[in-house]
């Protein structure tokens, strides 16, 4: 080290802040898209129910600011908000994993469900959050969707359900694998009675979970952008040594491919349900 | 033959030597072949007996392990294959058909393995595509219509991770088989017979028993892709197994099975005639139990045996 570097001022390495420097600073004032890269106000975003007003990049949402931007003010009654996941299988380091994403989400699980109104139709909703544990499910996300259609068929209800995984989660084993066939057994009773369902998959929704009832609505969308999918992009590229098209696995290649109804931009998200929601409530030619 | 049955094998290849020994010369080694015959025995019951997690997983992914064609040979008659999804194309991963099982008509779908490299090709190594699970619901919404209990066998590797597959919608067809299987007015049985890998295996799962034989397994992930995504190192596959319970032993207590069907001595490779005669008694025990129930207690059976699978707790 020579003399001079003493009295520069330049480090001459970078400083990641901590965990609690991050915590302390507010919510970011501004908000980079990662698609355009353009900087807009934080504020502004949220408006614009967090879709980039350059590129229209549908930033990640949490379940309750969909709760929020989809229902009728105060409609939203939630169910088993207190339902919590044990560890079945003693895996190791789960609880701790699980405690820490509690912190950081406010959430109890991945999931949130509950009934509450869109335009003044009533409809059962559950709102996957991919923050918590990557959104993947396990006994408890299983259950409470399980529980959620269940409300539904016994009032009659549409059930709607915005999914956001990677798939089953690992730390539960079978039990999170038995979880896709629990739930679709629901769906097909609310089906059979003649209820609607209604799944909109949205970044990212993979494996077990687009594999059970995200792919099981009377109608099926997505978002813009979404990567949806069964296997990972990388396994399949490692079992067939062959590169994959940029837009593979994203909501504009399964409407390609026929898998879905339509794309929906969030802008217009509500407004097509509602559409939806009215022609399934009967009517009469006039 | 397997590591963990090298002993074994050693034990056996001594037995041999001394015998053959023994006939071309004329010393009489009777009494220690004898000695060694019941150390032997005493061996196989101990190393057999006490099969770790991950020496079943070997058992279970033994290239000569009998396959459904094995079993179908062996447990009905009449077998009548049937191909093709009228969509697509017709998935050889996946077989089925009509077929007879002691006097009375069913419907047989499995997973199929290859018995060597070309047929293992042609039937892709018993990894479905989507028309290999739209096949099989085809064929069990005919056994609904005509009134035929369902067996399925499961024996994959899991559902094909490829573009054509994704592109014809896997997650589609294996959610429509969970969905569809669980509204079944039949008696539907379900058997994994060597590895039941995830949701591929799941499609063909949904059932009012599942029975699962001694050395099969059945996971939500691989071992190798459970280490390689958990500690990032597939190398660790022997731990995932053991951590995360895939065994017929691990699943019949956590309430997943029904039954467990014990195998033969050292896995069902080493006698597919006894094996089959297992899983015939199990089989025709299980679909005796649920044969006399009418169409709603047959699904709502099925709905709440899945139903209750899951462990959640509450937040005081």
């Amino acid at each position: 080290m020579q003399i001079k570097d003493l009295f520069s001022k330049k480090k001459k390495y970078a400083s990641i802040p901590s965990e609690v420097m991050k915590q302390d600073l507010p919510d970011g004032v501004m908000t980079k898209c990662p698609k355009c890269k353009k900087i807009s106000i934080t504020k502004e975003l949220i408006k614009n129910v967090k879709v980039c007003s350059n590129c229209g990049f549908h930033h990640q949402m949490t379940a309750f600011e969909r709760i929020e931007f989809l229902l009728d003010e105060a409609s939203f009654e939630e169910f088993d908000k207190d339902m919590i996941s044990s560890n079945p299988l003693h895996f190791p380091d789960y609880i701790e994993k699980l405690e820490s994403d509690r912190k950081k989400t406010d959430l109890n699980e991945a999931v949130v469900t509950g009934k509450g109104t869109i335009d003044g139709i009533p409809v059962v909703i559950a709102v996957m959050d991919s923050r918590f544990r990557m959104g993947s499910m396990g006994s408890v996300v299983g259950e409470k969707i399980t529980r959620a259609i269940e409300r539904a068929t016994s009032e009659f209800l549409p059930f709607i359900i915005f999914t956001a995984s990677g798939g089953a989660r690992m730390q539960e084993g079978i039990l999170s694998l038995m979880q896709m066939a629990k739930t679709s057994a629901a769906l097909n009773r609310h089906s059979e009675l003649g209820c609607l369902a209604i799944s909109i998959l949205t970044n990212p929704t993979t494996g077990g979970v687009s594999a059970s009832f995200a792919s099981l609505g009377d109608f099926n969308f997505a978002e813009p952008g979404a990567l949806i999918g069964f296997a990972g992009r990388r396994i399949i590229e490692q079992t067939i040594r062959e590169e994959l098209p940029e837009d593979f696995q994203t909501a504009e290649f399964l409407l390609n491919h026929g898998q879905l109804d339509a794309v929906l931009p969030r802008t217009e998200m509500r407004s097509k349900l509602y559409t939806i929601l009215h022609l399934h409530q009967g009517g009469v030619l006039q | 033959m397997l590591e963990f049955e090298k002993p074994i094998h050693e034990l056996k290849t001594k037995i041999d030597e001394l015998k053959v020994y023994t006939n071309q010369h004329d010393v009489d080694f009777s009494e220690e072949i004898r000695r060694l015959e019941e150390r032997l025995k005493t061996l196989e019951n101990e190393i057999y007996g006490n099969m770790g997690v991950w020496d079943r997983v070997q058992v279970a992914r033994h290239p000569e392990r009998p396959t459904t064609m094995d079993y179908i040979n062996r447990l009905f008659t009449d077998f009548f294959e049937c191909h093709g999804d009228r969509l697509f194309g017709d998935d050889a991963a996946i077989i089925g058909g009509i077929a007879s099982y002691h006097g009375l008509p069913v419907t047989v779908i499995g997973h199929q393995r290859g018995k060597d490299t070309k047929e293992n090709i042609r039937r892709n190594f018993g990894m479905p595509h989507p028309e290999g699970y739209r096949k099989a619901l085809r064929l069990m919404k005919q056994a609904e219509k005509f009134n035929r209990p369902i067996i399925t066998f499961i024996d994959t590797k899991g559902a094909y991770p490829g573009k054509a597959a994704e592109e014809r919608g896997q997650s589609e067809a294996i959610a429509r088989n969970l969905f569809e299987m669980a509204g079944l007015k039949v008696p539907t049985i379900c058997i994994v017979i060597g590895e039941g890998g995830s949701g591929g295996a799941l499609g063909l799962g949904v059932g009012n028993k599942l029975l699962m034989l001694e050395n099969s397994t059945y996971s939500v992930i691989s071992p190798e892709g459970a280490a390689a995504l958990l500690w990032k190192d597939a190398s660790q596959a022997r731990r995932a197994a053991e951590t995360m319970k895939i065994t017929a032993p691990d699943l019949l207590e956590l309430g997943v099975v029904d039954q467990m069907i014990p195998e033969v001595k050292g896995g069902a490779q080493n006698d597919v005639e006894q094996q089959a005669k297992n899983i015939d008694k199990y089989l025709y025990d299980a679909l005796k139990s649920i044969l006399s129930m009418d169409k709603e207690e047959l699904v709502q059976q099925r709905y709440d045996k899945h139903a209750k699978l899951g462990q959640i707790s509450f937040y005081k």
